[in-house]
């Protein structure tokens, strides 16, 4: 059962990043990384982490995104004009990406040993509890830290996209 | 087909979201999709994260990943605040015509 979720929100994952990388139109890209954030939430999900699943979904597929497609509108992108890629690009582009993710996949599948397995409900240490008591214990100061990070940038925000006054 | 799935599977998948979204980093000319590639491949990282997380059945991956989130939501809205800011002055979101830091 898990295997099969796995696989179906994998290759949904894989073909919603390829669609992003392949379309021309910015709000078909927008709508591709909805899928592939949707089917990593699932993803953590079996990985026993339901609070970072949660804030996937709300923050990544909510928030970010919404702030994606708001830009997109705003603006009125349109698809983008095709511009001359080098020949080389052209053919050697998508064979170096293949060589690229097979040797990636050879290691990391020697690498790690195959009786390295998971299992759903084996880790459930992720649940919003013990997130929490760990970020407010152990990493307090780096939370804090986030903090003025976020006043920092809506700062900055505000200050780029202003109207001139005068 | 296996029992259970191997934690080199989740790696493999987060690696291929990885290299996907550092390609559409480079052969994409319209800025948004350009930082949208950018954002493909946070989610990646944090997918590894959150696997490793699992394998050493520590929270703190976690915790990583929810900083990650953090990050991103602030980049996100200064970058999207660049662009709009350029796109007022230049009219245009093709990366290859904001260029003047070039020359």
């Amino acid at each position: 059962m898990a295997v099969a979720l796995f696989l179906v929100f994998a290759v949904i994952a894989v073909a919603c990043a390829v669609n992003l990388v392949l379309q021309t139109h910015p709000i078909a890209s927008a709508i591709s990384l909805i899928g592939v954030m949707g089917s990593l939430g699932v993803l953590y999900l079996l990985l026993g982490g339901p609070f970072i699943a949660a804030v996937q979904v709300i923050v990544y597929a909510g928030a970010i995104m919404v702030l994606f497609t708001f830009v997109i509108m705003l603006l009125n992108a349109g698809a983008e004009k095709k511009t001359g890629r080098s020949q080389a690009a052209r053919f050697l582009g998508v064979p170096l990406l293949v060589i690229l993710l097979g040797l990636l996949s050879f290691v990391i599948q020697n690498l790690l040993p195959p009786t390295e397995t998971v299992k759903f409900g084996q880790f459930t240490e992720g649940s919003p509890g013990d997130v929490g008591r760990v970020l407010f214990t152990r990493y307090l100061l780096p939370f804090e830290v986030t903090s003025v990070l976020i006043l920092v940038a809506i700062l900055g925000a505000i200050v780029l996209a202003r109207k001139e006054l005068d | 087909m296996p029992e259970a799935v191997p934690l080199s599977w989740y790696l493999i998948l987060s690696a291929t979201l990885f290299g996907l979204g550092a390609a559409g980093f480079l052969i994409r000319r319209n800025v948004i999709t350009v930082f949208m590639s950018i954002e493909l491949m946070l989610n990646a990282v944090n997918l590894s994260f959150v696997a490793f997380s699992y394998q050493f059945r520590q929270v703190d991956g976690h915790i990583f990943t929810f900083f990650v989130m953090v990050v991103a939501a602030a980049e996100a809205a200064v970058g999207l605040a660049i662009i709009l800011t350029v796109f007022k002055n230049r009219a245009t979101l093709q990366v290859d015509e904001i260029s003047s830091l070039k020359n």
